[in-house]
């Protein structure tokens, strides 16, 4: 029963297992958490394991279908959460001190679409400090390791989730992405993320860092485990004001439809300077086999791309300027102790209890709302921000779907860009605009460096084009096996976890 | 040469009741200049007749009917308190002991 091999499963062939009743609810939760167990130490991608919860929820679904009552379409699927989704019971923290000891008294929106398809939540997931980083170094809790060489960072914000994911110590995983949060670790792991349309999945339970940025969405191992997850979470919601009352796509489906006749639109400003010759190569050779599949490949422009990440750090550090004014040491979590007065229990609790980052950015975000700078940056970057819109508005009437690198490069090393944050912020070149456009946008691995380090190949679609992002991301997948490949466990004597094990 | 100065950064710190180290304003003072050189880049743009866009997608504020639904109770609400009194959050005492004006803190 140990022996459960579950490296590599599928969302799909799990449920189906369970459903079943060929695969016990209870021995596939004891697998993952072995798994989590032996492997976890040495990746640090949980923060909470809470292995009494997941198996209460996994014997009421083997009891349920022993007893052939109805049960979710993803009864018994083990998956975890970013811990920027509060859930009911739980410690929830952001990966911040400020929030340690914080047991939200509700659950998101969507842990509990998850919850009521039957999914078993095995834990909550390290990620950077209220999702704010490119590398997960900046957890309070540690940073978390690539599961491909654990020399090297597995991305950010939700690092834990994408290293989670990619080595099966979940079956699928939620994220946020922001800047980049669940694509630019799904490239730095090898494996599958999609930031959907903003407001097609509730942001209701999960904490606010960038409010008209912040975007849940799902991660997993192929496209069709995220399609999966996607067509559970989607859809609106009346406790989040702006998620959207459009029908949910089958976005499975739409997978497996295929590319023949769609444009896939190249734009010239994402193959520029600066980008690893490697994932030239692999996203051009991906874009041809494409085209192979039957799209139709066309030159698009987005002229303002090279404002993107400047427009996005403003918008963002505004936001969360505003956001993150809530700790304040009253309500919950972390209070300063021994303070004199209202004024010092604010600024003290705060000044201990956020980190580096968080603190950088609510700087920046309250000099620039400040009174006599607002126009000429806050105001100048929603101005801007609405060109990268049209930019985008403008693209897809010339092409159905856009095909761009995730990242310009591969995992970095731990430590290697921490000293310089607008280095790290420079990264996210790739990743900022279809958030600031709130256009739905998916990352898949489409190669390995010669370091045997995944590459990530982005497909972003017009708003609610969910739909056609996967039909052009199931068609890459169906033709290639990268999504195949799977990391060495940890502790066995890879070479690269040699390195790692003693960096 | 920086954007901004230890003493701004220090003024900002106050807006964002943020306590800084000294180490802090200076490695603040470094980053946010940093920062702030990168994005005058969008200065350059004309945007004179450009909207600004607050959010990607327009949506209007939905109005749902008044009706009273399940909250949490008093006792849910206060339960990650750091410090609670009876049915309140407590505080340091933000008035002088007279009760008629505020303390030096205001």
């Amino acid at each position: 029963m140990a022996s459960l091999d579950i490296k590599g499963a599928r969302i799909a062939t799990l449920a189906e297992g369970v459903r079943s009743g060929k695969l016990k609810a209870r021995e596939l939760t004891e697998a993952y958490l072995d798994r989590v167990k032996t492997v976890d130490p040495q990746l640090n991608s949980y923060l909470l394991i809470d292995g009494a919860g997941a198996r209460l929820q996994a014997d009421a679904i083997d009891k349920a279908v022993a007893s052939g009552e109805a049960v979710g379409p993803l009864a018994g699927v083990p998956i975890a959460l970013k811990d920027i989704f509060v859930t009911k019971g739980l410690e929830t923290t952001c990966a911040s001190k400020i929030l340690r000891g914080f047991v939200p008294p509700f659950d998101s929106t969507v842990g509990q679409r998850l919850a009521a398809a039957g999914t078993v939540m095995l834990g909550k997931l390290n990620m950077d400090e209220f999702a704010m980083g490119s590398s997960n170094e900046n957890s309070s809790r540690g940073p978390v390791r690539n599961p491909w060489s654990l020399a090297h960072v597995p991305g950010g914000s939700s690092g834990g989730s994408a290293a989670a994911v990619a080595a099966s110590l979940c079956a699928g995983a939620l994220g946020t992405d922001t800047g980049g949060s669940i694509r630019q670790p799904a490239a730095l792991c090898g494996v599958v993320g999609m930031k959907p349309t903003y407001g097609r999945v509730s942001r209701y339970g999960v904490i606010a860092f960038a409010s008209s940025l912040d975007h849940p969405g799902p991660l997993g191992r192929t496209v069709d485990d995220v399609a999966t997850l996607m067509e559970i979470i989607a859809g609106p919601d009346p406790r989040d004001a702006t998620s959207i009352p459009a029908p949910v796509g089958q976005y499975r489906a739409a997978a497996k439809a295929g590319v023949a006749g769609l444009r896939i639109g190249i734009p010239a400003e994402y193959f520029g300077a600066g980008m690893d010759p490697e994932i030239d190569a692999a996203v051009k050779a991906a874009i041809d086999e494409l085209g192979r599949a039957g799209a139709k490949v066309v030159p698009v422009s987005l002229p303002h791309t090279k404002y993107a990440i400047a427009t996005y750090y403003l918008v963002c550090t505004a936001e969360a300027a505003s956001n993150l004014a809530r700790y304040d040491g009253v309500k919950y979590g972390y209070r300063a102790q021994d303070v004199r007065s209202l004024e010092e229990l604010y600024t003290r609790t705060r000044g201990e209890g956020f980190g580096l980052e968080p603190k950088r950015r609510i700087m920046l975000g309250t000099y620039v709302l400040r009174s006599g700078y607002y126009d000429a940056y806050y105001g100048q970057a929603l101005k801007v921000r609405r060109k990268v819109f049209d930019d985008f508005a403008t693209a897809f009437t010339q092409c159905d779907a856009i095909v761009t690198p995730t990242s310009p490069i591969p995992a970095f090393k731990l430590g290697e860009k921490t000293a310089d944050p607008l280095q790290m912020y420079l990264a996210d070149v790739m990743t900022v605009a279809a958030p600031l456009a709130g256009v739905p946008a998916l990352s898949q691995c489409c190669g390995f460096t010669k370091a045997g380090l995944p590459i990530g190949l982005q497909t972003i679609g017009p708003p609610l084009g969910e739909e056609v992002v996967f039909r052009v991301a199931g068609a890459y997948e169906s033709r290639t096996d990268w999504h195949e490949r799977l990391p060495a466990d940890p502790s066995s004597s890879s070479p690269n976890a040699a390195a790692g094990g003693v960096s | 040469m920086s954007r901004i100065s230890a003493e701004e950064v220090r003024e900002i710190a106050v807006l964002a009741r943020l306590a800084l180290t000294e180490e802090e304003v200076t490695r603040m003072t470094h980053d946010l200049g940093a920062i702030l050189g990168y994005v005058d880049a969008l200065k350059e743009l004309d945007t004179a007749t450009t909207e600004p866009m607050t959010h990607a997608v327009p949506f209007d504020c939905p109005l749902r009917p008044d009706q009273v639904g399940l909250s949490l109770s008093v006792d849910e609400a206060l339960a990650n308190a750091p410090r609670r009194e009876a049915s309140f959050f407590q505080v340091p005492r933000i008035v002088s002991k007279g009760g008629a004006g505020p303390s030096e803190e205001g």
